[in-house]
Formats: structure tokens, sequence, C-alpha cells
């Protein structure tokens, strides 16, 4: 009966998407204030009802109901709770009421931190929202329907949740993961909408720029948790695949990128409207095309299911019907946005339009890899090529490189015109500085000389001694250095954190990749092996049972430089519900370096397989992604968006009409 | 089919990555690292072998290298390039040991051939359109350059005219 | 032509559509065997049955089915029934490679199940699978009088598939050596 329940509730929220989508939207269109007051309450509704699917479909995972078909196949009855709840998304059909659900959460937030905008422009917005929530929660209903029922016949247990999900990382990664990729779905609405009213203004960039950043924020920090979970679960050191399922991601923040740097542009400037706009379309599109190839099956390599394309085509229809017409809507709209080029061929707005070009150009060029084995398959008459990481990190590090080239050049130049002479008084000392440091440092700390590393630590420098020339020249009049910091802006601070944490991320990636090594031996206990600068001495192994699984738990001692540093237990699990083994790696995690031990199998003599790494640096990656987010979040902390929502309702309140259902009406 | 999927699925324990496993479309592998036993004479052996291992795909995964995937014919694959190192053989017959076998599909890092072209240079034909639009946006930028902000001797003119006039009332 | 311009984007985006939804019916599992056409690879392994050792010598010299196998492959335990009534029927001979299994299993399974094989080649350590191109249990070759490798089926096989692809492409190959 309760799964029913969530069926009417699934059904329900439906409904009330196709009405959210169509009655606002026409209002909007035609002045009927009525229909426009209805955006907001149906937006509720729909989040009510679509709260009450995850509930019933998380009380049918806690209450084992496997009549269900989805609890069977992701859950057991001796799964912990914890995972049981976390189980909702653990599966297809589960995980994407968890994402329509955000998309739902995404709109009531809209709903909620709106009262600054006009009534309309916020109708379009949760309009158009609706009608994607419309095309979601159809889906579900027509073709994974978490409520399906397995009737009469019942399994009596379920088949038990994948063991590599049975983890914190993947408690808080998905969630995390989806909350950004659907953010995107609002700045895509703002666009929209704009290109509706014609109210592409200075107003809509900067109403859209806090839900830029927020979403990017969260997406970055999704992004970096799948990589954190991935590199500690798989066990061998990986931390970034380019997997076909991994790309839409990366391809969407790379977007997101673009755009939240193009969106200041269009706020500051008032210039780069129609290119903004795309963006905005291209970045929602990205992951409508994720969710198109992670759900289709399109992509997966051989021996996967013969999948039933039927998901894969209404996903399709969608990405068609949505993007496709965006796209129309642009072309014929775009004309109306008349930008003026007012600003020099040296200015911040070129050094901004640089980058975000090389940012699109990394999106395409990673959907070129990620499609190519499909297109080659169709070309060559069914021959199968692989492209993976060493393709995309060919192409992909040129292409950061010479963004970081670009960032600093844009971070320290000023709008309209930047002479040539001012940026090389500047900027060229930072250059000698993170040249000459970038050969020397690596080379003083491991006595060898390594091209990769020279070049990684001279642009990471670049960049943070590009930050601190910044500061320095914009607090130079000021009577201290503290006054000096305190009068910074806030959303500049923001920026310059979040530009920190990226040379964090690409000097812990590039040096990481350089310097990590890793040995595989075989030990029998009492025996020790030695790597760098470490001992690992392996005392032997003891049987565990966990709640749902047996385990064989090994205990190293790990020595530097003959000085104890910690014990370490690296696991080997088999899961008892679905027999799959798994290793759990024992890592000491350090700000300068990971150790990590994977156990392999026990030999007949009783010695172990086993892989040992020590990966330098590795934990920067995650440690920039939380610094980035961190700096987009205070920038959306900027008063500056709070105090001109303000003026801007001062403004509606002496023109409630302005730019309403004129096409044009406030274009620039 | 499916039977034989179940079977691929105790035998590839290479899981595709993160978001693979959080929505994989139905299939979901558990996930377990390869570690092999392989004593290497040198640093750079070591190295070599992993570097291969990364650039090859394990035939029967999902999407995993040799070095993300245990058990089954990756493991044996492992052990053939192990050997061919300590062999001495070079990277370029390793590689054809391979490529004889199971063809272009095992590479990672596609051969450049008439039908790769577009995947190789395409990346670089982007970035060269991007440069030109740059570049098409940077010219009709120019007239905000400070020279040709400067009034002209036309216009010099007539703002003296102009200020001249001012004097006069 | 610059209002032209912005039609680029839906464009790109129609074309992009199109190969998706063209990629959507592509079988991404048609794995072609690069090994097609070529001679079988060398080796020198034990029996199953009685663990002699043989070589590419003691291969049947008429057109023959080379079925890849294991005692832990559900599939081939699925398959088994097709190639034991093609065995009694006497179509083809049929030589089975034990892909890295365990002899005692091995044995244990034939026992079970029945043995469609003439004999079974013994490829403990997957060495002759690596340089036959094998992904896994199970699958089948078609491979000819002269020892040429003539065509690869990669999974179970079904009577669908028998019917279908196996027994037209051992036609095709036995009428050819008829010739």
């Amino acid at each position: 009966m309760v799964p029913e329940l969530g069926q009417f509730a699934l059904i329900l929220s439906f409904c009330l998407c196709v009405l959210l989508g169509t009655l606002p939207l026409i209002g909007a269109g035609t002045g009927n204030q009525l229909w426009i007051s209805l955006a907001r309450p149906l937006t509720a509704g729909v989040f009510v009802f679509l709260s009450l699917c995850l509930l019933i479909l998380a009380y049918s995972f806690v209450t084992d109901d496997f009549s269900v078909q989805f609890v069977a196949q992701h859950s057991n009855s001796l799964l912990p709770i914890q995972y049981k709840i976390t189980a909702v998304w653990g599966g297809h059909e589960g995980s994407f009421l968890f994402w329509t659900w955000m998309l739902a959460l995404w709109m009531l937030a809209v709903s909620l931190f709106s009262k600054a905008m006009p009534d309309d422009f916020v109708a379009r917005v949760l309009g158009i929202m609706g009608l994607i929530g419309a095309g979601y929660t159809l889906f579900m209903i027509a073709t994974s329907n978490p409520f399906d029922r397995v009737l009469p016949l019942s399994p009596a247990d379920g088949a038990d949740l994948n063991s590599a999900l049975q983890d914190i990382g993947f408690i808080i990664h998905p969630p995390s993961l989806y909350m950004g990729y659907v953010g995107f779905s609002v700045v895509f609405a703002f666009a929209i909408a704009a290109l509706l009213s014609g109210r592409l203004d200075s107003a809509w960039a900067r109403w859209s720029r806090p839900w830029a950043n927020a979403a990017w924020a969260i997406l970055t920090i999704g992004i970096a948790l799948g990589s954190w979970w991935a590199y500690y679960e798989l066990g061998w050191g990986g931390w970034w695949a380019w997997d076909p399922v991994e790309n839409p991601p990366m391809i969407n923040w790379l977007l997101g990128t673009a755009l939240i740097h193009s969106l200041a542009v269009t706020e500051k400037r008032g210039v780069f409207k129609s290119w903004t706009v795309l963006l905005a379309i291209m970045a929602f599109a990205a992951s409508l095309l994720g969710t198109f190839i992670t759900r289709s099956g399109l992509l997966t390599s051989v021996h996967a299911f013969a999948s039933d394309p039927t998901r894969g085509v209404y996903i399709l229809g969608f990405l068609g019907l949505v993007i496709g017409g965006s796209l129309l809507l642009f072309a014929l709209r775009a004309p109306l946005m008349k930008s003026e080029f007012g600003f020099a061929s040296v200015s911040r707005e070129v050094f901004l339009l640089a980058n975000n070009i090389i940012l699109v150009v990394a999106s395409a060029a990673i959907l070129l890899g990620t499609l190519y084995p499909m297109v080659y398959q169709a070309i060559s008459g069914g021959e199968l090529i692989s492209v993976g990481p060493p393709y995309f990190n060919t192409i992909f590090v040129p292409l950061m490189s010479l963004l970081v080239v670009f960032l600093v050049l844009g971070a320290i130049s000023r709008w309209k015109k930047t002479s040539v002479a001012y940026l090389k008084q500047q900027l060229l000392i930072v250059a000698v500085a993170s040249v000459v440091l970038g050969l020397i440092l690596p080379l003083a700390l491991t006595l060898e000389f390594n091209v990769g590393a020279s070049i990684a630590t001279a642009l990471g420098l670049w960049i943070v001694l590009g930050i601190v020339q910044d500061i320095r020249l914009k607090i130079a009049n000021k009577p201290s250095v503290l006054a000096g910091l305190r009068s910074l802006a806030v959303a500049y601070v923001g920026m310059q954190i979040a530009h920190f944490g990226f040379a964090v991320i690409l000097l812990g990636a590039a040096l990481t990749s350089i310097y990590s090594i890793e040995k595989s031996v075989l030990l029998s206990p009492g025996q020790g092996v030695d790597l760098g600068h470490y001992h690992f001495q392996f005392d032997g192994t003891e049987h565990l049972s966990g709640p749902n699984y047996e385990a064989e738990r090994a205990t190293f001692q790990v020595l530097r430089d003959g000085e104890f540093v910690r014990e370490l237990h690296p696991e080997k699990r088999v899961y008892t519900a679905s027999l799959s083994p798994s290793t759990e790696m024992a890592i000491d995690a350090g700000f300068t370096r990971d150790l990590f031990i994977t156990l392999g199998e026990e030999r007949e003599s009783g010695a172990w397989s086993m892989s040992i790494y020590i990966k330098p640096l590795v934990r920067w990656v995650w440690l920039g992604s939380i610094i980035m987010a961190l700096g987009a979040i205070v920038a959306v902390l900027d008063k500056r968006y709070r105090r001109l929502k303000v003026k801007t309702l001062a403004q509606e309140a002496s023109a409630p009409e302005a730019g309403a259902g004129v096409p044009g009406g406030q274009t620039a | 089919m499916r039977p034989f999927v179940i079977r691929v699925r105790l035998l590839c324990f290479g899981l595709l990555l993160g978001f693979g496993a959080v929505m994989p479309g139905g299939v979901s592998v558990p996930a377990m690292a390869a570690v092999d036993a392989f004593e290497f004479e040198t640093d750079e052996q070591q190295r070599r072998f992993r570097q291969m291992s990364d650039d090859f795909r394990c035939p029967m995964c999902q999407n995993t290298s040799l070095t993300g995937s245990s058990g089954g014919v990756a493991e044996d694959l492992r052990r053939e390039i192990y050997l061919m190192i300590m062999d001495g053989k070079t990277d370029e017959e390793i590689e054809q040991f391979m490529l004889e076998r199971y063809g272009d599909f095992i590479f990672y890092r596609p051969r450049l051939t008439v039908e790769t072209l577009l995947l190789w240079f395409g990346p670089l034909l982007f970035l060269v359109l991007g440069g030109w639009i740059i570049l098409g946006i940077i010219r009709r930028a120019q007239p905000m350059t400070q020279e040709q902000v400067a009034l002209n001797d036309e216009e010099q003119q007539r703002l003296k005219a102009l200020l001249d006039n001012v004097k006069r009332d | 032509m610059s209002r032209l311009k912005l039609f680029i984007p839906v464009f790109v985006f129609m074309v992009m559509a199109v190969m998706l939804w063209r990629g959507l019916y592509l079988d991404p599992r048609t794995l072609p065997s690069v090994l097609i056409d070529k001679p079988l690879p060398d080796f020198e392994l034990p029996r199953v049955e009685d663990e002699a050792l043989i070589t590419k010598a003691d291969l049947p010299d008429e057109p023959f089915l080379l079925n890849v196998w294991g005692s832990y492959c559900l599939p081939c335990l699925q398959e088994n029934p097709i190639l034991m009534a093609a065995k009694e029927a006497g179509v083809v001979p049929i030589v089975g490679v034990n892909y890295k299994d365990k002899l005692n299993l091995a044995r244990l399974w034939m026992d079970d199940n029945g043995s469609p094989f003439d004999f079974s080649i013994m490829d403990a350590d997957g060495r002759l699978g690596i340089n036959l191109g094998v992904y896994g249990a199970p699958e089948t070759f078609i491979v000819d009088g002269n020892g040429v490798i003539r065509y690869k089926h990669i999974g179970v096989i079904d009577y669908k598939t028998w019917d279908e692809e196996i027994m037209p492409a051992l036609a095709a190959v036995k009428a050819e050596a008829t010739l």
C-alpha cells in the first residue's frame, strides 16, 4: 500500500509540474497576474510531493519491503540502516528520483530567495524549471519507476547494495554532485526567462550570479568527493580516470567555470550577453548529456547489457526538445542583445574571453574524446577503439597550462583598457620569480630535474604570486596592511580564494602524478619492504566478522627513516549476501604525502601479495577543490548582491511593469 | 546474454569509476584493485610496467585500464607485460604484441590513423577556431584604444569652435 | 550573415543529437577479432582428459570448433546442451580450451555435465587464451582444415546464434574445403 502512495505522489508531482510549466509562463506572457502568482505555490506543491516520494522510497528500504523491485535489487535485510537509506540513490530509478527532488529543492530555493525580483520574471524562471521537472517525472513514470512492484512472487530477501557503495564517500558524493549538476538548471532557467522576456540586462546577470556560483561551488565539491571516493575505494591510487561517465560532470564544470566568469563580465560591463546565455544553455545541456550517457547504456563498452534503448530515446527526445528549443530561441532572440564593444584589445574583458574560449575548447575536446569511439564505430563499419586517460591528459594538460597564463593576466588587468606597459610592470617580476623558483624548488627538494614538475611549479607559483601582487597593488595606498585587507570587496576576496584553490589543485595533481612511487610485493608475516624513505613491516593478518561481511585484516608497522610512524590495517572483505570480494585499503593521509596499502591475495605459502604506494601531495587535489568552492561561496555572500536587490526592489516599486511581456523592452 | 553478464561481473572487478557506480544504468561490479607481486630489477622497469598497465584497456571490463582490474584476462595481460619487460622487449614490441591479439580496442591512446585524425587534431582545430574568434573581437574592439578615442583634427576644430562659442557668450 | 551565425549552435546540436541517436542503436558487442584469417597460435599444453602434451599438429585436419570454456563459467553450462547435440549428431569436431581453470574442477565439470569435446586443451595460465585474443569464457572459434581461424563468436551460443551464425559460417568453411 505505502509504495502505491509513492506512485500517486509521483503522478501528482508530474501534474503539478505540468501546471507550473504552463500557467505561470502564459501568465507572464499575457500579463495575467493571477497566473503569475501561481508559480510559488505550485513550486511548493511539487517540492512537497517529490519529498513524499523520496520519504516513501526510503521507508520501503528501511522496512525491507522487497516487493518493491528497486528495493529488492539494491538492498538486503542485513544492510546497516544508514546504507539502507543511502541505497535510495544506489541505483538508476532511485537516483533519478533523488535528482528530480534536487531540482524541486532548487526551485523552492529560487521561489524563497527571489523576493527582490519582479514576479513575472520569477514566474518564468519557475515555469521553465517546472517544464524540466515535468520531463523528469514523466521519464520516471514511463521508463524508470522506483515504485514498481514484484508481485505476487516477491523475493524473500534483497540482492544487496554494491559493496563499493557501502561507504561514507558514497553517502555524500551523489547528493553533492547532483545538487551541483541540477543547480545549473537554475541558471539555464534564468537565461531562458531572460530570452523570453527580452530582459537581458545587467540586472539579469546580477540575479543569476549567486545561483551560478552556488551551483558551481557544489558541483566542484561533488566532483572532488567522487574523485576522493574513487581514490580510496578502488585501491590503485587513481583519482581521476577520464571515464565516459566522469567526463560529463567535468565538461559541465568547465562550462560552468566559463559561465561564472562570463556572467561577471556581463554584469559589470554589459557585454558578452549572447555568449553568456549560450554558455548557460550549454552548461545545462552538458548536465542533460551526462544523464543521457550514464543512463542510456551508451558508451558502456563490450559485454555490457544489451540495454533497452527506450530510456536513451526518451532522454534524447527530451534533450532535443529542451536544448534544441533553447538554442533555436537563442538564435531568434540573440539579435536583440546588442553588446557595445566598449573595451580595448588589451583589457580584462579580452583576457576573460580568452579564458572562456580555452574552457569551451577543453570541454569540446573532452566531448570529442568521449563520443569518438561511437563515431569511429559508425565510420569504420563496426571497428572499436578506446579513448582513455592518455588521450585526455595529452589534450587537457596543455590547455589548462594556457588557461593559467591567462588567468593571472585577467585577474590583474583592468576593465575596458589595460596598457601593456602596466601589465609588464606588475607581472614581469612575478613571471621571473615563478620561473626561477619553478626551476629551483623541485630540484632542491628531490635533487632531480624534472621538466613537468618545474613547469607545474612555475604555473602554480605564477597564480599564487600573481594573487599576492594584485592584493599588494590594491592595498598599496591604505594606512596599514590590515586596513587594506579589510577594505577589499568580499566578492574580490572570494575570487582570489578560488584562484588560490585552483593553484593548489594544479600543484597537487601535477606533482602527485609525477612523484608517486609504488611497489607490488609478496610478503610473509614478519617480512618488510622499503619504499622511498619508508619501511613497511608486515605483522600478519587476523580474521574479522563485520555486520554483513567477513574480512581478513592485516597489520603493518610503518617506519620513516627507522622511526615508528603508525600502524596500518588494510582489509580484504567478502560481502556475505552477494559473495562479492572487496579490498579496503589502509591510508595514512598527510598534507605532504599519502601512504597506502592494498591487500591482494593470500598465497598457498601464507604470504600475501600487496601493493604499497607513496603519493606526495595527493590531498592537495581535494584540498584545493574545497578552497575553490569556498571562494565561490564567499563571493555569493558579498553584500553587494543584497544591497543591489534592495535597489531593484525600489525601482520595481516605482515601475512595477518594467520589462514585463515586452520583448526587447530592456535590452541595452 | 544475461548469465554471461553475471559471469563478466564476477570476472571483471574493475569498477567503472565514481559516477558510473552511482548511476550505473543497471551494471554494477564490486571494486577490487589489482595487486600483483612482480619483482623488478630497476625503477625504470617498474615505471614502464605501470605506464603500460595504465595505457592498455582491460578488454573484459566496462571501462578500466589493466591497472584498475583484477582477475581474468587483465591479470594475465599484466603478467605478459611484466615478462616482456623483463625479457628486454621495447615498448613498441609490447604494443605490437597487444595489437596482434586484441586490435586497436586495447589501446587507451588511439593510434594516429586516417580515422583518428579528427580525434587527435580536433582540439587543435577548436583552439584555432577560438583564437580566430578572439582575434575578430579584438579587431572590432580596436576603436576603443586611446589613440582612436582621442579626437581627430576635424573634431578638434569643432571642439575649438564650440569652446569659442561658449567664450563669446 | 551575422544572424545566420546565430543558428550555428542549434545546427551543431542537431548533428550531435542525430549522432547520439544513431549511437543508441550501434551494438557495442560486435568485437572484431584481429585473428580472423590468421593461423592458430602454436602451443604445447596438456590435455584435460589424460594430461598428455599436445601441439597444434594434434588438432583435427578438417574444419572444427574451438570452444573456450571453464568450470566456473555459467554461460558455458548454458551452451553445453547445444554443443552436446552437435557432437552427438556428428556435425563438427569440437575441441575445448579449458581456460584458466583447475584440472580437478574441469574434470568434475565434464563428468557432471558431459563433454561435447573431442578433447580439451588445458590452458591453466591463460597464455593460449591471450594468443587467441580471448576476452573471457565462453568464446567459440571456427578453424578450417589448414589451422586458420575463420570465425569468432564472443559469448554464449544459444539456439538462435547456432542456427543463424555458427552453422552458416561453418557451412561456408566446409564448402570451401571440399572445392
